[in-house]
């Protein structure tokens, strides 16, 4: 593979807190190589930005392989940019090529207020899945592994599902706002496997109630949070989650 | 101080049953009075204060991430072990504690690591009972397979996210607990400083990430669950927020440090690719199940792999390890690839990579598919293209993760791989009750130093991590608090908490006061290269000794001139990192320190001037056969303590994989 270096324009929203307004800076970087990360390209920005004594610009970011959920940039109009099923950590520069712009966000969500720059609020996720997105059973309480077996695949769709890292992309890329993308991994997570039957109805209910609770929009079937996922989360999850709800509507939720 | 680590008397196989029949306990409504604080939110962490909020007692919890969801236990791939023996190979609890005693170079100690293997059948149940979606056979039944330094197939795995599925787990019961008032969640806040009292922990200090404000929070005990070390070598495996603060702190206020030296060094991860490289990736020990590792027969051979043909390639670990082959463990395969590499016959534009080849996994799983559809005349093609879909289902994120950072498809090139830092053996010095040696504070998991030796097994983290905290500290944190019912919570007016609070600050102050010209992450990649050099998968006397100086000279470099930007109370990742990284240098020192007092190899400390006539490590049993507990006395002055290693069971003879 050819590699090559590049010199970029790049547009990125600062914002000093949650109670300042933000606004959009110019940056520019040079000798960018091919082989780098898009983290690691705003790595040469900050050390650049440090070194004439300026902020660095603020983004989340951890493990860097993909995994964490952390890393949430809205890239040329597109969270975690433009590679399919990538998140932003992931995104390399051979993506680019010399002379490009490219524009920055953070994730724009009333539900996700912005904290500075790029780092937003994301810990509705967790009141989401605090009320109910678990299975109540305490430790200790558990029965041999094997004694109940489960088709292989259910056991892998609810992978599949469970595969979710919580970066919150889904409601990044819908125009609504909508966080149905998110409950409805973990609603089909749980509600594929015996062992998250018991509480199947009320957990329905109560992940909704909160996702509403939080602000998230509503869902119209537009499909962008399934484009965006970097995961490929199935829109499939939502029509299950549909289903779960109104069965749990009709049949009460014991 | 003498260190006793209170492993039970009697048989190995009973210590644990021993200790739980007849430790003290604590009743309900005592542990509603009773607070807990742990730190980190990883798999022991989390799957801890989950475990104590369902038992009662008030939790508050710790994470400097957004949500305790992604601790970076979450990126573990490969899997978790455990004695089910559900494929009838032979395995057993003896065994796993056998492999795992053999497999740390006889550096761990029996009643831990037998209590770790006994309690690993559990962890699988209670999994699977949270709906952790571990890989099945078409029968319904769990799938298992091979990792390193094992003859059994005892890993219990989800694709390559086993990390993830378990956390997720551990994280869902810790939400509930949330839910249910149980535990208090502090996600975005970091431990700066341990609060001792009368010579007990009492409490931390941690700073507010968003606002940088510094908080008092005050427990009857803390757990100390923030994971390793590695990222003192700039580059690892960890999450760039990995960090040695909570436990280096807790070290300098007198918790001994066990083994720093001891590091391990993964052998499959993706090569550096150049000075702007933040991180290294792994490539799952799960892989060398089937990917078979090689390098050119010929020096300096430029030719790309599909011209290599098969008399030209150097299968060395299959040469080299006939018995294990391809899955020796980690601190063998490593110091293979090095030596490899350094001979002249890496491959790739930096020479600092091996192949690691899945092309005749391929055609042999290929092979059985078609012989399953009852194609006996299937081409080539046909084979490759029914080999690739099996392989893509064991292994299909891991190759797409390799596409992704290298731009090149490992279903068609061999992947290049080449050892990184990866995890820590080495942590605070905990007893068989997982507790410092700072009476109420404990570690758990990667932060302690207990069950691994000198070398880890590939798929025991996940298995400790849990261990400790599900099935571990709740039953020895109750034998200690069952002492202390009578101690009502302490205010955090305090004057302990006063003088930590204030020394925080002072250090903050400083810090921010120095305007140098240097970058904190330009502190750190030094630092980094100082200790790969010097104190990473080769080590001799004479560099060990320059590391230490240079170390030294970095510090005062570091305090003079380190340039932080921005204000102290606001969201300020600069002067985050500035902290982290000015321990960092300090916990370099020490283990340069450790590594050039032990002066045998073990285990992933290998001293070039300990080997075999074959260039294996050469163990010392008589001078060395102990837990080097390291005590904090003063700036760069620490005081060696050595807790015996005793073998009642096992007979530690030379480890071969041969």
């Amino acid at each position: 593979m050819q590699h090559y270096n590049m010199n970029l324009t790049l547009k990125v929203w600062r914002q000093k807190n949650s109670k300042k307004t933000g606004n959009f800076e110019t940056f520019y970087v040079k000798n960018i190589s091919s082989e780098m990360s898009f983290l690691e390209m705003f790595d040469v920005l900050n050390e650049q930005l440090v070194s004439e004594g300026k902020e660095p610009i603020a983004f989340d970011h951890d493990c860097r392989e993909g995994i964490c959920g952390a890393c949430s940039m809205y890239i040329n109009g597109r969270a975690h940019g433009p590679w399919h099923q990538t998140t932003t950590c992931q995104l390399h520069m051979r993506e680019y090529k010399d002379g490009d712009t490219i524009v920055v966000e953070p994730w724009r969500s009333h539900s996700f207020p912005v904290i500075k720059d790029l780092v937003v609020d994301r810990s509705a996720f967790d009141r989401i899945i605090a009320a109910g997105g678990y299975v109540s059973v305490n430790t200790g309480n558990a029965v041999d592994a094997n004694c109940l077996p489960i088709e292989k695949e259910m056991a892998d769709e609810s992978f599949a599902a469970a595969s979710c890292i919580g970066c919150g992309a889904c409601v990044a890329a819908c125009p609504n706002a909508s966080a149905m993308l998110f409950v409805s991994a973990k609603v089909s997570h749980l509600a594929l496997l015996p062992q998250g039957a018991p509480e199947r109805r009320k957990r329905a209910l109560d992940m909704v109630h909160q996702m509403d609770e939080e602000g998230f929009g509503s869902c119209t079937n537009i499909g962008a949070c399934e484009a965006e996922c970097p995961k490929g989360i199935s829109l499939e999850n939502i029509a299950r989650l549909n289903r779960e709800y109104i069965g749990s509507m009709l049949l009460g939720n014991s | 101080m003498a260190l006793n680590s209170k492993i039970p008397a009697g048989q190995l196989a009973e210590k644990w049953t021993t200790y739980k029949s007849t430790c003290k306990l604590v009743n309900p409504a005592n542990k509603r009075q009773i607070e807990i604080i742990v730190v980190g939110t990883g798999l022991a962490g989390a799957s801890a204060a989950a475990s104590l909020g369902e038992l009662g007692y008030k939790v508050k919890a710790f994470c400097y991430q957004d949500s305790p969801r992604r601790a970076h236990s979450i990126a573990a791939q490969g899997g978790i072990n455990a004695a089910k023996n559900y494929q009838n190979d032979g395995d057993s609890v003896f065994r796993l504690f056998y492999d795992t005693i053999k497999g740390g170079d006889y550096r761990a100690r029996e009643g831990n690591v037998h209590r770790l293997a006994e309690v690993s059948t559990n962890i699988i149940d209670q999994c699977v009972a949270q709906g952790v979606p571990f890989a099945r056979e078409y029968g319904g039944l769990l799938s298992n397979r091979s990792f390193g330094g094992t003859q059994v197939q005892r890993t219990f795995y989800a694709a390559g996210q086993t990390g993830q599925q378990l956390l997720i787990g551990a994280y869902q019961a810790l939400e509930r607990q949330i839910s249910l008032g149980n535990v208090t969640m502090y996600a975005r806040h970091e431990m700066v400083d341990l609060v001792t009292i009368e010579g007990k922990a009492r409490g931390i200090i941690v700073r507010d990430l968003v606002s940088g404000e510094l908080e008092r929070h005050f427990g009857h005990a803390v757990l100390l669950c923030t994971g390793g070390y590695g990222n003192v070598f700039y580059l690892s495996t960890n999450a760039m927020g990995c960090n040695t603060t909570a436990i280096w702190k807790a070290h300098k206020k007198g918790a001994f440090f066990g083994n720093p030296c001891f590091t391990q060094i993964h052998p499959t991860c993706i090569p550096v690719s150049g000075d702007h490289q933040s991180k290294l990736t792994l490539m799952s020990e799960s892989l060398r199940n089937d990917g078979r590792i090689w390098v050119p027969k010929k020096q300096n051979d430029t030719r790309v792999a599909s011209e290599i043909s098969e008399e030209e390639r150097d299968y060395y670990l299959e040469r080299r390890y006939p018995a294990f082959g391809n899955l020796v463990p980690r601190d063998v395969a490593s110091r293979a690839a090095k030596e490899r590499c350094d001979a002249g016959y890496g491959v790739g534009t930096s020479k600092q990579a091996v192949y690691l080849d899945f092309a005749s996994a391929i055609e042999r799983y290929g092979k059985i598919e078609a012989h399953k559809l009852g194609k006996s005349g299937a081409s080539k093609e046909e084979i490759y293209a029914l080999g690739k879909d099996i392989v893509k289902e064991k292994y299909g994120n891991l190759f797409e993760m390799y596409e992704k950072i290298t731009g090149e498809n490992p279903y068609l090139v061999p992947m290049r791989i080449y050892p990184a830092v990866h995890y820590t053996m080495g942590g605070l010095w905990v007893d068989y009750e997982l507790m410092t040696t700072i009476p109420n504070l404990y570690a758990l998991g990667e932060a302690n130093f207990s069950d691994h030796g000198a070398n880890r097994l590939g798929a025991s983290a996940l298995m400790q991590g849990l261990a400790d905290g599900y099935f571990v500290v709740p039953y020895t944190l109750g034998n200690n608090m069952a002492d202390d019912i009578r101690t009502k919570a302490i205010p955090t007016s305090h004057p302990a908490f006063e003088k930590a609070e204030n020394d925080v600050r002072e250090r903050i102050e400083r810090l921010m006061s120095i305007k140098g010209k240097e970058s904190v992450e330009s502190f750190h990649k030094r630092l980094g290269k100082i200790m790969w050099d010097k104190c990473g998968m080769g080590r001799n006397e004479k560099g060990l000794q320059e590391a230490l100086e240079e170390i030294k000279a970095l510090r005062n470099e570091f305090w003079t001139n380190v340039r932080i930007p921005g204000e102290i109370n606001e969201f300020n990742t600069e002067l985050d990192k500035a902290g982290r990284v000015a321990d960092f240098i300090e916990l370099g020192e020490l283990m340069c320190m450790d590594a050039l007092n032990r002066k045998e190899s073990c285990g992933g400390h290998f001293r070039e001037e300990s080997q075999t006539e074959e260039g294996e490590a050469l163990r010392d049993d008589d001078n060395f056969m102990y837990v080097a507990a390291w005590e904090y006395k003063d700036e760069s002055t620490f005081q060696l303590h050595k807790e015996d290693l005793v073998y009642d069971v096992v007979h530690p003879s030379a480890r071969s994989y041969k």
